[in-house]
């Protein structure tokens, strides 16, 4: 018996009557304080995390579920979920491609990603010569050598307490919304990334060197510190459609730059839409918050938004440091029956704060897109700039796109300006490139591509090229 | 508050010479007031400015009772000079006079409209205080094919004799085919800490042209609210444009619904504020056709300890192809206790549109001031003439060039 097997065989005495069985360790349905227990406890966390379950899960009691945003949802019923289960073993598995959906192994071969990730990607066991294992302990050595800190958040409780103590929900609190104090609650697992001072990270980090990345579940929670005068940029998602049993995803992503630290976050989300008729797919409600902290620090979250029945988020900078600096750039395409309502917030508190939005959202088929955000300069925040662009893209009269921004200038020194439109391919554009040979399809994707052109450029090399055919992608069927 | 509200309620109703069916609808209004309360920042509306949190702060308990069977007496200083017009005086809530002897009598009905409450949509419980407390409501109608000679000017006045800390006054008006009005809201106060809430329903026929100025220019502390409602069929236009200087609260909200082809609306408005004064202005735009058009331009100039919101909604539906949509809000913030918010919305439901807004708020431009003086002005002659020129850029959107000259001179714009 390995260990994990003792833990589970300790487990089935568990006062509460936890039902247990190898192959799929499950909590019992339903949230309350038991639950919470159970997780912490199957996690090996000590006390002083427990506490800040137990307090979260204190306050989410009195919350309630927001209402306000543009997409609605039919109601969640969260003492149905259940909020802790170990990875499926291999045994549910697919066991080769074979097995897939065509429609799946198709857009692989379109986004061009190679057998042996489509492999990994449904968790299909992979053969040991292309194991992805060995690629990651390359990296790791790499990263130990500049004294990095990139491991799973369990992990990280375990081993770098103090860190993780001193950080964690300090951007979001357990106090905030009823989301993010759900993830606070019941989280189970997530990255955590420590960027030590001085140091700037010699490679991308991304969640596919972390082995078993794919054991996140649905309430994943992140933590990313760059130390002093340190820089990193982390990737998170891939273009490749992702499948899940779970319907909610409410994860919490916290970013700390400190004095002069850089961290650019970028986010390839294509989840599972639900099918053309808006059956299924995954409500991505995600809380992501970055603090500028120190004197010229910077965040910049880049995002690709493409899948997801509900998209639901607003990474935000808390620009707290005089001379900080916080960036957005967004791509959002929603097609069919998607929504989504996503945007940013950008509060400046220090001095010659800055900060630049640019958002440009793709709405398509019978879908719903709304960008909202917030430029709050607070009256200490002297000097501070902001500028906002949202330009909006519709296909379609059974689509909609809507902007919601929020300005508050409390400052007379700064200046906000923010601009904002809404279009439609050009007749004249669309028949240009089609005299010129591309089919319409071909037409729109180059189109959009150029559209998006300020934010595509934004991510890095790896996930560029991707992104840009994924954006065709995500808008098939759409013309005509 | 409710008590209070209650009673001065009933002794209004005896006051009147209303039936039986309409003192039960206004009970209902009341009732339905009574239930929501003043709006407050918890609703989406009222984020930016909360009114009864500043009704409490500046007046306190509010009453509600005057004695709408006395007449008041006119002060004639208060009327414009220099501008031949019609009138429409209203003291302290209660319609004193109604005077239209510039025109074709024949040509403009007045009626009674008290227990014909119009119908729109709305989530606000001002219109429901509005409509339980009105004494009187009339429905203006200009006939079909003909044009005002002269403005209207309506005069909103206050005297020392005003019983209540509350005024509710609300006016309905119908443009027949290619009909023409100009009309201009006059306020003067003579007393202050009184909440002050107006309401006005416009229905444009065909070919039908509103223009709608409303001054709020001497300082004085009232709160007020004014809730302008405007359909608008084929080809008509509507104009309103607001100058919100002179009160300590001011929300101006304008609701257009274009509901017929190729018409359009325009608003523009200025905030020129000081001194713990709080203004707003929110405007909602709704495309429901193909071929409508619309244009929002909205400046504010924010002295020491003001604060101005605007919220304006570009709505088209998905049947509005073609639609024309434009908004811009400006600010200037001019001392560091100064405050701008916006919230510039686009709900969009159509492919074939041009739609845009854009907001842009800071300091006076260094570099401007540096030029003017550098020929010779001074500081503060530099920033007022910076200031003049962007506050006339709003001014010169006004289509009539009388009433044009006459804003010009009222807000003191040179050219």
């Amino acid at each position: 018996m390995d260990t994990r097997e003792k833990d589970i065989e300790k487990l089935k005495d568990y006062k509460y009557g936890f039902t247990t069985d190898i192959e799929n360790i499950k909590a019992p349905k339903g949230l309350n304080e038991d639950v919470i227990k159970f997780i912490s406890n199957i996690k090996k966390e000590p006390q002083w995390m427990l506490d800040f379950r137990l307090k979260a899960y204190k306050r989410l009691k009195l919350l309630k579920e927001p209402n306000w945003q543009k997409p609605k949802y039919p109601k969640i019923d969260y003492q149905d979920l259940y909020y802790y289960s170990a990875p499926k073993s291999m045994k549910d598995k697919p066991k080769s491609l074979d097995e897939l959906d065509p429609k799946l192994l198709e857009t692989y071969k379109k986004l061009g990603i190679p057998l042996q990730e489509q492999a990994r990607l449904n968790g299909i066991a992979v053969d040991a010569v292309f194991d992805s294992v060995s690629v990651a302990t390359t990296f790791k050595g790499e990263l130990t050598k500049h004294g990095i800190i990139f491991c799973s958040m369990s992990e990280a409780i375990q081993k770098h307490p103090d860190l993780v103590k001193k950080y964690l929900g300090t951007v979001i609190p357990v106090t905030d919304h009823f989301f993010a104090t759900l993830n606070s609650a019941v989280f189970t697992d997530g990255s955590f990334v420590y960027i030590p001072e001085g140091v700037k990270c010699p490679m991308e980090l991304s969640t596919y060197f972390r082995i078993n990345a794919s054991q996140t579940g649905q309430f994943e929670r992140t933590l990313i510190i760059a130390d002093k005068g340190s820089y990193v940029s982390y990737l998170e998602g891939c273009t490749a459609p992702m499948r899940d049993e779970n319907q909610l995803h409410a994860a919490n992503v916290e970013l700390i730059a400190l004095d002069d630290a850089e961290i650019k976050y970028s986010t390839v989300q294509n989840w599972y839409p639900g099918d053309e008729n808006g059956k299924g797919g995954i409500y991505n409600f995600v809380t992501k918050r970055g603090l500028c902290k120190g004197k010229n620090s910077k965040i910049s979250w880049t995002q690709v938004e493409t899948g997801s029945a509900i998209t639901w988020k607003y990474p935000s900078c808390i620009l707290k440091g005089d001379n900080s600096i916080g960036e957005f750039y967004s791509i959002a395409i929603t097609n069919n029956h998607q929504k989504a309502d996503t945007g940013t917030k950008m509060i400046h508190l220090g001095k010659n704060t800055k900060s630049k939005i640019i958002s440009k959202g793709i709405s398509a088929g019978f879908s719903d897109m709304t960008y909202r955000g917030l430029v709050d300069i607070n009256s200490k925040a002297k000097n501070s700039s902001n500028y906002t662009q949202c330009d909006s893209l519709l296909m379609g009269n059974k689509c909609g796109a809507h902007t919601v921004p929020y300005i508050k200038n409390k400052n007379f020194d700064s200046n906000i300006a923010h601009e904002a439109t809404t279009s439609k391919i050009s007749e004249a554009q669309l028949h240009y490139c089609q005299q010129r040979g591309l089919n319409p399809e071909e037409a729109v994707g180059l189109i959009v591509n150029g559209f998006c052109k300020e934010v595509l450029q934004q991510l890095p090399m790896e996930f560029a090229v991707e992104a840009q055919k994924l954006v065709g992608i995500s808008l098939e069927g759409s013309v005509g | 508050m409710n008590e209070q509200i209650q009673l001065d309620f009933y002794k209004i109703i005896k006051t009147l010479k209303i039936s039986e069916k309409e003192i039960q609808l206004k009970k209902s209004f009341l009732k339905k007031f009574i239930e929501n309360g003043f709006p407050n920042r918890k609703q989406e509306d009222w984020k930016f400015l909360d009114i009864s949190q500043i009704i409490k702060k500046n007046i306190g308990e509010l009453s509600f009772f005057n004695d709408y069977s006395l007449p008041n007496k006119i002060d004639p200083s208060i009327f414009v000079d220099g501008l031949e017009h019609n009138k429409i005086i209203f003291i302290n809530g209660r319609i004193e006079k109604i005077d239209f002897s510039y025109e074709d009598q024949s040509q403009i009905e007045i009626n009674d409209e008290i227990g014909k409450n119009i119908k729109f949509d709305y989530e606000n419980s001002l219109i429901d205080l509005n409509n339980a407390f009105t004494n009187k409501v009339y429905k203006i109608l200009v006939k079909k094919n003909y044009s005002l000679k002269k403005p209207l000017i309506i005069y909103h006045s206050t005297n020392n004799k005003i019983k209540s800390k509350n005024v509710n006054l609300s006016l309905n008006f119908e443009l027949e085919e290619n009909s023409h009005l100009r009309l201009i809201d006059y306020f003067n106060d003579n007393t202050g800490k009184n909440f002050v809430n107006i309401l006005y329903n416009f229905n444009l026929k065909k070919y039908s042209i509103l223009k709608n100025y409303k001054l709020d220019k001497f300082r004085n502390n009232n709160l007020k609210y004014s809730f302008n409602n405007i359909e608008q069929d084929d080809n008509s236009i509507s104009e309103t444009f607001i100058l919100s200087a002179g009160s300590d609260y001011f929300k101006n909200e304008v609701n257009c619904n274009l509901n017929g082809e190729f018409s359009s609306a325009f608003i523009n408005g200025i905030l020129s504020l000081n001194e713990n004064q709080q203004h707003e202005i929110r405007s909602t735009i709704n495309h429901q056709v193909e071929n409508t058009k619309s244009y929002q331009l909205i400046k504010s100039v924010l002295g020491k300890n003001s604060k101005s919101a605007y919220q304006g909604r570009i709505f088209v539906n998905s049947k509005a192809q073609k639609t024309d949509g434009y908004q811009l809000s400006k600010a200037i913030l001019l001392d560091e206790t100064s405050e701008f918010n916006a919230k510039p919305e686009l709900e969009i439901y159509a492919d074939d549109v041009k739609c845009s807004h854009g907001s842009a708020s800071g300091s006076l431009n260094e570099n401007s001031i540096f030029y003017l003086m550098s020929r010779g002005l001074n500081y503060q002659q530099s920033k007022e003439l910076l200031i003049n020129g962007f506050l006339l850029d709003v001014v010169e959107k006004i289509t009539d060039s009388e009433i044009k000259n006459l804003i010009k001179n009222i807000v003191g714009l040179k050219e």
